[in-house]
């Protein structure tokens, strides 16, 4: 068992709001300078440059998580977690079909594709800041299904997020754990929504810009930088355990 | 003004919770953000909105608001119809556009805190 230092929610430069300068090795760079041993790229509702961070990660010793940060119908976040590339590819592909129209750069910014030596591939076309016509059930239960961990991206603002969103959290909604953004502690938000204790906390950056990756971060004891160990370590199972 | 009135002007379908119609109406309240509406709404009011989720009728009950009623024809989820039954609380379905609902109250004499 060892302990990881994770930031569990990163963005690239696919993502419309992510900083052109947000390419796989200036990311790995600095997430390693900043001493993390693993990261979860989540762009918005699209994985196209996980591959490639994922590579530009292999060479310097960074674990890195597919992901997605997946727009339900009712424009709540939710980060899909990923270890297998199959169950992030179905997850994609249920996006891809209910997710509708094009992006224009000029108001919402550019989608870069990327390769594992930054350079630029491609673009992605579609309205990634967009919401889906998913409701939030079907989102958290569609990750399940295909294997991932389902995480409620930044309880603690006031948009985009469950509570924002859906005032609390739905009771049948199942969530692995919830995420709280670098403005609040994991204590504050507790203190200040006691039934959010139901649910183990992560602490991620939601880096737009390569200045924000690992700004806080979530340490974990496991056997291994992956998903399936994270969420054992969510559960305290066999004395894994998840730091704030 | 209770429920049933607004009902019958503004053309609103009701599509569960008829046993609250007679409620009375102090105003309105229009936002997508539950947060918000718990936060800014006032006892009474009915609440222009276009979320189908469950979680609208714990608001309007916690909120005590007189009626929920969802914009561009959207219908509730299976859950919060039953759930807005079994609280009494009317859902009601607009065929208009939030903004143009919204005036059409307004003008009958539904206003919002100002």
């Amino acid at each position: 068992m060892k302990t990881f230092w994770a930031d569990l929610h990163v963005h690239t430069c696919l993502s419309p709001c992510g900083d052109d300068r947000m390419r796989p090795r200036a990311m790995v760079q600095q997430a390693k300078q900043k001493g993390l041993d693993l990261i979860a790229v989540c762009d918005h509702n699209a994985s196209g440059n996980v591959e490639a961070v994922r590579q530009a990660g292999r060479g310097e010793g960074l674990a890195v998580i597919g992901g997605i940060e997946v727009t339900s119908e009712e424009e709540v976040h939710v980060l899909a977690l990923f270890d297998e590339q199959q169950g992030l590819r179905d997850m994609q592909r249920l996006i891809d079909e209910s997710l509708s129209g094009e992006n224009n750069p000029d108001l919402f910014g550019e989608q870069l594709l990327c390769d594992e030596r930054d350079a630029i591939v491609g673009q992605d076309t579609r309205l990634l800041i967009g919401a889906t016509a998913l409701r939030v059930e079907i989102v958290v239960d569609s990750i399940h299904h295909l294997g991932g961990l389902a995480i409620a991206s930044h309880v603690d603002r006031e948009s985009f997020s469950i509570l924002s969103q859906l005032g609390f959290v739905p009771e049948n909604l199942a969530i692995d754990a919830v995420e709280v953004s670098p403005r609040r502690s994991v204590a504050q938000v507790y203190a200040q929504r006691p039934e959010l204790k139901a649910y183990p906390a992560v602490r991620s950056s939601d880096a737009h810009t390569l200045e924000q990756i690992g700004a806080v971060r979530t340490g974990f004891t496991a056997a291994a930088p992956s998903v399936r160990e994270l969420h054992r370590a969510l559960l305290g199972e066999g004395g894994r355990a998840v730091m704030n | 003004m209770n429920v049933s009135d607004l009902v019958q002007r503004a053309e609103l379908a009701v599509k569960a919770g008829a046993g609250g119609l007679d409620a009375e109406v102090t105003g309105g309240y229009a936002s997508d953000l539950l947060s918000a509406v718990m936060a800014n709404a006032v006892e009474g009011n009915v609440w222009v909105t276009w979320h189908a989720h469950p979680n609208i009728v714990a608001v309007a009950l916690l909120v005590k608001l007189s009626a929920i009623i969802l914009v561009a024809g959207r219908q509730p989820e299976d859950e919060t119809a039953e759930k807005a039954e079994q609280e009494g609380v009317p859902i009601l379905v607009s065929s208009l556009p939030a903004f143009e609902l919204v005036g059409r109250l307004h003008a009958m004499g539904v206003a919002g805190a100002t």
